[in-house]
């Protein structure tokens, strides 16, 4: 008696969802059957890895008009708000001089391209991401396929505990409605509301159509993008050939992002 | 009980009218942050969490401080707390409702608040905070109302009320030490990432708490026929001098730490509170301002001829209840997020929406503070046949 009881609701239940998502299905089906663009899903071109990593060739910058274009693709393919008052910035990836990009590797006397050079800084995907412990409601998580750090700006409360738990400062925090402030909007990827934090995201949804982070693309060769986990991958042969050093690597947090440093034999010549 | 406290002078209704009052200016201001975003606030990508998360810092010391009388009266036995262990719990309610406000007013996305329970993360501390704050809150109302309801009606409180006495107390304990980690887990915030955090957060909380307890029985013996008394105001002194005795050896141990090991990166966040560091020294007087009050209070309460006169004790417990504020409420949490991680200096002030919203949390637990003294010491006045 409890059990067919039980299976009636269920099954009552399964039917009520069944009425009800019927017009959410007609709505698809109205729109010729074609997923929508803001929908992420894994195409049939996506790339994949076990564990995505980034090696930035920091020799190839000679100056800080080099990062600006790198960084301007990201702020128009993210909708990132351009503010005037700083304290409400939205950076995923931008620029710092090397004594703030390394606090705790700064020598007293510098070569003279980390010191005139800024770095290109952005959230390291981290293998252990302080801020993934941090969250109260998984509304930032770790992907379990491929190891980037992501958001759900629909899940976050904005009680920003992954700000104070990122060494890194990598995470931006909507103190205000953005969307006013951004100056083109690109319609294939979310904006935010106000309220929620974001940040770098490894183009996740690039990488489900077959393309390379924007930045990566910008970058000239001076960024690249793979699978730290493959010995094969272009980054673990850079990785191999060439001395690198990563954010606050003492902290535990296996930054995903390594630089290559070192870049003072152009600098010498002109100075020669 | 409730009649007592819909009976009252018109003092009792005047106070309640002005706290109300702030409480409707903090709400005014409150919808206009819901509306424009926490950008109405002094907080910054840098220093992304400001007044209102101090505040909730600072508040749940004081929540945790009641049970300076709790635990002396059921685990020691010790008579005369039991006149005002109800004080200290329903102190205890007041200050976990404000805890709970400023929680509530710091998020950017309040409507989600359930996802906190929704999809409950054991990983997160916020998490376990939101379990012991809401479980001290329940408790002390559990207890608080069930004594206070036998004691009206002359009759003890039922034995299955004693296991959540017991609780309570180490309780107490939790509700700090979980909030102290949500700061000392940090990597990369060095000036949280110490052990000693949770201890110098208890500490400080023995001392703010019962001192605001104090303050508190001296009003009451004003403006009710229910005289705390002198003896239990004299034991709470004492709790609260070597609580804030304490609180200043922690900090000490900090500052040798950081200096004897000459660490930057441990020394700049002290630097920036102290001396202002690269230029930026706005905190600089008021953190000064918390050393100085804490301090002559220390003399004050030590030297018993000025602790056993309830005007000077009364000073020393103001003074020290606005050191320790300023030292967890201004300098703990801003200290944490300057220098910022990229070592870059973006100092933190409070707007003032964010000081009418503040106002507006305290005055609320005020409300309920009102309420519920009005309730206890009407109880205690019938009883002594008053």
């Amino acid at each position: 008696m409890e059990d067919s009881r039980r299976t009636f609701l269920k099954l009552a239940g399964v039917a009520a969802l069944g009425l009800t998502t019927k017009p959410v299905l007609d709505a698809y089906a109205a729109s010729g059957g074609k997923v929508p663009d803001a929908l992420v899903k894994r195409g049939s071109k996506a790339m994949t890895a076990k564990n995505w990593g980034m090696v930035i060739d920091t020799r190839k910058f000679t100056s800080a008009e080099d990062l600006e274009p790198i960084i301007a693709v990201c702020d128009q393919t993210h909708n990132i708000p351009k503010f005037e008052n700083t304290k409400h910035e939205i950076k995923w990836i931008w620029s710092a001089p090397y004594h703030n990009a390394f606090p705790n590797k700064t020598n007293k006397y510098m070569d003279a391209h980390s010191h005139e050079v800024p770095f290109l800084v952005l959230c390291n995907h981290c293998e252990n991401p302080p801020c993934v412990r941090a969250c109260p409601t998984k509304a930032t998580f770790k992907r379990e396929s491929d190891g980037i750090v992501l958001m759900d700006f629909h899940r976050c409360i904005g009680c920003r505990f992954c700000m104070a738990a990122c060494p890194f400062g990598a995470r931006s925090f909507n103190f205000r409605d953005p969307e006013p402030f951004i100056p083109k909007i690109n319609p294939k990827f979310p904006r935010r509301m106000k309220g929620v934090v974001e940040k770098c995201n490894f183009c996740a949804e690039r990488l489900a159509m077959g393309k390379v982070p924007a930045c990566v693309e910008a970058s000239d060769g001076a960024i690249a993008f793979g699978d730290l986990d493959d010995p094969d991958s272009n980054v673990r042969h850079l990785l191999h050939a060439n001395y690198t050093i990563r954010r606050k690597q003492s902290l535990g947090t296996e930054p995903s992002v390594y630089y290559i440093v070192g870049g003072g034999g152009s600098e010498e010549e002109e100075h020669g | 009980m409730l009649d007592l406290a819909v009976k009252g002078s018109k003092k009792y209704w005047g106070l309640l009218g002005i706290l109300g009052a702030i409480v409707a200016v903090g709400a005014f201001f409150y919808f206009k942050q819901l509306s424009f975003g926490l950008g109405i606030t002094g907080m910054s990508r840098d220093v992304s969490w400001g007044f209102y998360i101090a505040q909730f810092t600072f508040l749940v010391g004081v929540a945790a401080g009641g049970v300076m009388v709790v635990l002396p009266y059921y685990l020691h036995d010790y008579k005369a707390f039991g006149r005002i262990t109800i004080l200290g719990e329903f102190l205890a309610i007041a200050a976990i409702t404000m805890c709970l406000l400023f929680i509530l007013v710091d998020l950017g996305q309040p409507m989600r608040m359930l996802n906190v329970i929704f999809y409950p993360t054991p990983n997160s501390m916020l998490f376990w905070d939101m379990i012991v704050l809401n479980g001290y809150l329940f408790l002390n109302i559990l207890i608080g109302w069930n004594v206070l309801e036998a004691e009206r009606n002359g009759t003890h409180y039922g034995a299955w009320l004693k296991p959540f006495i017991y609780l309570s107390i180490p309780w107490a304990v939790g509700i700090h030490t979980v909030t102290a980690y949500l700061y000392c887990g940090l990597p990369g915030r060095h000036f949280w990432l110490t052990a000693i955090l949770a201890p110098r957060f208890l500490a400080s909380a023995f001392a703010a708490g019962p001192a605001l307890l104090i303050l508190l029985c001296l009003i009451v013996r004003r403006v009710t026929n229910f005289d705390p008394g002198r003896e239990q105001i004299q034991s709470l002194a004492k709790i609260v001098t070597y609580a804030l005795i304490l609180n200043v050896f922690f900090l000490i141990c900090e500052v040798f730490v950081a200096f004897y090991s000459n660490i930057p990166g441990h020394m700049d966040h002290i630097k920036y509170l102290f001396v202002g560091l690269h230029g930026h020294n706005t905190l600089v007087p008021w953190m000064w301002s918390a050393i100085a009050l804490m301090i002559i209070a220390i003399i004050l309460l030590l030297i018993p001829m000025c602790r056993r006169n309830e005007g000077v004790l009364a000073v020393a417990c103001v003074m020290l209840f606005i050191g320790a504020w300023i030292d967890k409420g201004m300098g703990m949490i801003a200290g944490g997020f300057v220098p910022n991680p990229l070592h870059e200096v973006n100092e933190y002030m409070p707007t003032g929406p964010e000081v009418a919203i503040t106002l507006g949390v305290w005055a609320a637990g005020f409300i309920v503070l009102t309420i519920l003294y009005k309730m206890a010491t009407g109880v205690k006045e019938e009883a002594a046949g008053l």
